[in-house]
C-alpha cells in the first residue's frame, strides 16, 4: 500500500468530489438502496414513538451529564483503570497518539498488529504510520479488511465497505488472497475472509481496538460488535491497545444500558448486537487467557475546541451510530468518500472542522439542505442543523475578529467579492438617497445586466431588474386611483 | 506541560454547563417487564431469529442432550472445564458416546497452545451466568475455569443456561446483580453466533467467532416444556 491510496483527499475538494460522485450512477444506486434498507430497519426497531422520544431524551441527558463533568470523569476513569491495571496515555494530536501506540508495540518488538474497528485510528491514520515503521497492521472487521485490501478508506462509519458490491469484493478477494477462486456467494466470501484473518490472531503481537463507551465508575471499556473480531483483538494477543476520543467517557455503568440500546437500534436496526464486550482489566492471576497488558490512549484532536463553546459542545454527544448519514439526502446521493474526511455525512460536517480546521473543511457545513432529518433521527438529539448554521457563520466571520472561543480556520469562507457586494448592498440600503438612485439606475440600465452572475446562474436564469421600481409602480397606482 | 495537563486544562477553562438530570433507574422502573413464560418465549424467539439453537432441557437430562448434539455435529475435539460440576457431568455423558470426542480442559495459559486452540478444537462447552429476555442475550463472565476464548474461538459454542436466571432487561441484570461493585476482567453479552452484514447488507454467520451457538436452556420442573413452544 502506498501513501497516495491511504491518505484522505482534502475536504476542500468537496465540490469536485461531489460532482464526480453524482455522475456515478452505480454509486448513487448502491447508496440509495443501502440507505433505504438501513432506514427501514431502524424504523422497525422504534415502533413506539413515545418510547423513542423518552429514550432519546434519556440518551441526550446522559451524554450531556457526562460532558458537563468531562474533566472530572476523565480523571476518575484514569484512576479506576490504573487501579484495575490498565495504563492510560493522553495525546493532544494524532501524531502523538500514533507515536504512543508505536512506542508500545516497538517496546515489545512487535511486528504484527490486528485491529478491531476503530474510527479514531482512522483519524490518526494509524495503519499507515505503523507500516512506515515496520509494523504491519491488519484490519480484522470484514468491511475494514475489504477497504484495506482495496487501498481505500471507509465510506460509512458503521459499514465501511457499503460502497462495494459483492462482485467488487469477489474480484478483490480472488486477486489479493492467495489460492482464492472467484465467487460472489456471500457465505463463501465471509469464510474466505475468516480463514485469511484467523491465523493473524494467532500470530499477532498486539491487538488494537476502539472504544464505544468508557465507564468512569468501574474503569470499563465497552465494545459493540457483531463479528467477534473485536473480542479476538482484545483477547488473543498479549497486548491490547485501545484508542478513543476523550468524549467517549460516561459516568456510571448503568448509563451504558440506554446508550447501547439507542446505538444498536439506530445504527443497523438490530435490537442488540451479537457481542457487547466489557473489558475492565488485563489478565488476572490464575486466568488462562486475555492480554497481559492493556493500554488506553485518550485522544483530543480538536475535541477540546468543540468543548470550549457551549453550543458546539453538543457535537461531542455523538455515539457514532451513523443514523444521520443514513437519513441525509446529501450523503445518500454522493456517498462517504466525497466528503474527503474520516467522518462523512452530517456528523462529519460538524466534527471535522474541529479536527482539521475550517480552512480545510470550509465547504462541509454548506453541504446540507438543512432539511433537519439528521437532527430528527439523532438518538442523542444533537441539533445538527443548528451546528451547521453556526459553523457557516464562523467560516465567514472576519478572521481578525476577537471572539470568546475562536475556531481554527475562522473566516476561511470569506470571499472578497461577496464581502464587497454585501458592503455595497448595505451602504445602498442604509441611505435613502443612495437607495433611490440605485433603484432608478438599476431599472433604467437593466439591459446591461450580466448573463453570468457568479454561482447563481449555474442553476438559475440570470436575475434582471424590473423595468420600474416598486416605489415607482406604487406611485403610479396611487395616481390612477386618485383620478 | 504534559498532554494530559494540557487537555484537562483546556476542558477546565471551558464554560461549565448546567447540571443535567439523567435518572436511568427511574426510566427502567417505568418500562414494562417481561416475566415468566412470556419472557422465556420472547428470549428464545429473539435468539432463534439470529440462528441460535435453543434446546429446552431439564436439570436431570441436559448432559444427555449435550452428548447427542455433540454426536450429531461430529465434534471430534471439545473444550470444557472438568473441574467444575457442570463440566464434570458433561464429560461423563460425553464419555458414554459410541465415538466420544477428545475432551480438553483449558488447563494452561493460551500462550503455549494458541495454534492448537484455533486449528483443532471443534467446539466448547461453557456455563453462562444469566440471560436477558428483552434483547435475547446471554451474559457470560469468563474466568479461571472457563476463559474468554472458550466462547469465541471454537466454531461451535454449547452454552448451558439456567433459565431461572433470566432477567427482564439489561438494566435489571446489572442492578440486581450489583455489577458496579466489581467487574470481572471481561463481562460479555452474547446474542447469537458471530455474524456480519458487511457484504452488500447480506447477513452471513461465522465471521470470526462461533458459526453455531447451541443453548441448553435448563427449565425448572414447574414449567411445561410444551408451553414454551406453544404459539412460538
Amino acid at each position: 500500500m502506498n501513501e497516495a491510496t491511504l491518505t484522505y483527499y482534502p475536504s476542500r475538494d468537496f465540490k469536485a468530489n461531489a460532482r464526480a460522485a453524482l455522475a456515478d450512477s452505480n454509486l448513487r444506486q448502491s447508496f440509495r438502496g443501502a440507505m433505504d434498507f438501513l432506514m427501514g430497519k431502524r424504523a422497525a426497531q422504534f415502533p413506539d414513538a413515545h418510547e423513542l422520544a423518552e429514550l432519546r431524551k434519556l440518551g441526550e441527558s446522559i451524554r450531556q451529564k457526562s460532558l458537563a463533568r468531562l474533566p472530572e470523569l476523565l480523571e476518575r476513569l484514569e484512576a479506576k483503570l490504573n487501579e484495575n491495571g490498565v495504563t492510560v496515555h493522553w495525546a493532544e494530536t494524532t501524531e502523538e497518539a500514533n507515536a504512543i501506540i508505536h512506542g508500545l508495540i516497538a517496546a515489545k518488538g512487535g511486528k504484527l498488529a490486528v485491529k478491531g474497528k476503530s474510527m479514531v485510528s482512522e483519524e490518526t491514520e494509524l495503519n499507515h504510520y505503523l507500516e512506515a515503521r515496520g509494523v504491519t497492521a491488519i484490519e480484522s472487521d470484514m468491511g475494514e479488511y475489504i477497504v484495506q485490501l482495496a487501498g481505500e478508506k471507509p465510506s460509512h462509519i458503521i459499514m465501511p465497505a457499503i460502497h462495494k458490491t459483492r462482485a467488487d469484493i469477489a474480484k478483490l478477494f480472488s486477486e489479493h488472497i492467495p489460492d482464492t477462486p472467484y465467487t460472489e456467494d456471500v457465505d463463501a466470501l465471509i469464510q474466505i475472509g475468516r480463514q485469511a484473518l484467523r491465523q493473524m490472531y494467532v500470530t499477532a503481537d498486539v491487538g488494537v481496538s476502539g472504544v464505544n463507551f468508557a465507564i468512569a465508575e468501574t474503569g470499563t471499556l465497552c465494545l459493540v460488535e457483531n463479528e467477534g473480531n473485536g473480542r479476538m483483538c482484545t483477547t488473543v494477543p498479549d497486548m491490547h491497545i485501545a484508542i478513543t476520543g476523550i468524549e467517549k467517557v460516561i459516568e456510571k455503568l448503568a448509563d451504558v444500558v440506554p446508550l447501547y440500546s439507542l446505538l444498536t437500534r439506530s445504527a443497523t436496526g438490530q435490537p442488540v448486537t451479537t457481542y457487547f464486550n466489557m473489558i475492565s482489566s488485563p489478565r488476572r492471576e490464575g486466568e488462562m487467557d486475555g492480554p497481559r497488558e492493556v493500554h488506553l490512549v485518550l485522544l483530543d484532536n480538536g475535541r477540546s475546541q468543540a468543548y470550549s463553546d457551549e453550543q458546539l459542545r453538543k457535537t461531542l454527544q455523538c455515539i457514532r451510530c451513523g443514523a444521520c448519514m443514513n437519513h441525509c439526502p446529501v450523503y445518500t446521493r454522493i456517498g462517504g468518500h466525497a466528503y474527503g474526511t474520516v467522518y462523512p455525512g452530517p456528523i462529519g460536517q460538524i466534527i471535522s472542522p474541529h479536527m482539521l480546521g475550517l480552512e480545510n473543511t470550509v465547504d462541509l457545513p454548506t453541504a446540507s439542505s438543512l432539511c433537519g432529518a439528521c437532527g430528527e433521527v439523532c438518538p442523542v438529539k444533537i441539533p445538527i442543523p443548528e451546528m451547521l448554521m453556526r459553523l457557516r457563520e464562523e467560516s465567514v466571520r472576519d478572521p481578525h475578529e476577537k471572539v470568546a472561543h475562536p475556531l481554527r480556520g475562522q473566516g476561511a469562507g470569506v470571499d472578497r467579492e461577496v464581502k464587497l457586494a454585501w458592503r455595497l448592498w448595505s451602504g445602498v440600503y442604509s441611505k435613502p438617497g443612495a437607495y433611490r438612485f440605485f433603484g432608478w439606475a438599476a431599472t433604467r440600465l437593466r439591459g446591461l445586466t450580466p448573463r453570468h452572475q457568479l454561482g447563481w446562474t449555474q442553476n438559475h436564469v440570470p436575475m434582471k431588474p424590473a423595468p420600474k421600481t416598486l416605489h415607482e409602480l406604487m406611485r403610479e397606482r396611487r395616481k390612477e386611483t386618485a383620478r | 506541560m504534559s498532554a494530559r495537563d494540557t487537555i484537562l486544562g483546556k476542558l477546565r477553562a471551558a464554560p461549565r454547563s448546567a447540571p443535567v438530570e439523567a435518572d436511568v433507574a427511574a426510566y427502567y422502573a417505568g418500562t414494562e417487564k417481561l416475566v415468566g413464560l412470556t419472557a422465556l418465549k420472547h428470549w428464545a424467539a429473539l435468539m432463534r431469529a439470529v440462528r441460535t439453537e435453543v434446546l429446552w432441557v431439564r436439570e436431570s437430562d441436559w448432559p444427555q442432550t449435550l452428548a447427542e448434539e455433540v454426536a450429531t455435529r461430529g465434534v471430534r475435539t471439545l473444550l470444557l472445564a472438568p473441574s467444575t460440576a457442570h463440566g464434570a457431568r458433561a464429560a461423563a455423558a460425553l464419555a458414554e458416546l459410541a465415538e466420544p470426542p477428545l475432551r480438553l480442559g483449558f488447563d494452561r495459559p493460551i500462550d503455549g497452545w494458541k495454534a492448537t486452540l484455533f486449528n483443532t478444537v471443534d467446539a466448547a462447552f461453557t456455563r453462562v451466568r444469566a440471560g436477558i429476555a428483552l434483547t435475547g442475550s446471554l451474559i457470560a463472565w469468563p474466568g479461571q475455569d472457563e476463559p474468554r476464548t472458550m466462547s469465541l474461538v471454537p466454531p461451535i459454542h454449547f452454552a448451558l443456561f439456567d433459565t431461572r436466571t433470566l432477567h427482564p432487561d439489561f438494566f435489571s441484570a446489572m442492578s440486581t446483580e450489583n455489577w458496579a461493585a466489581g467487574m470481572p476482567t471481561n463481562a460479555l453479552l452474547i446474542s447469537g453466533p458471530s455474524k456480519t452484514s458487511d457484504i452488500q447488507q447480506t447477513v452471513a454467520y461465522g465471521a470470526h467467532g462461533p458459526r453455531e451457538l447451541v443453548v441448553l436452556a435448563v427449565v425448572p420442573d414447574d414449567i411445561d416444556l410444551a408451553d414454551l413452544e406453544a404459539d412460538a
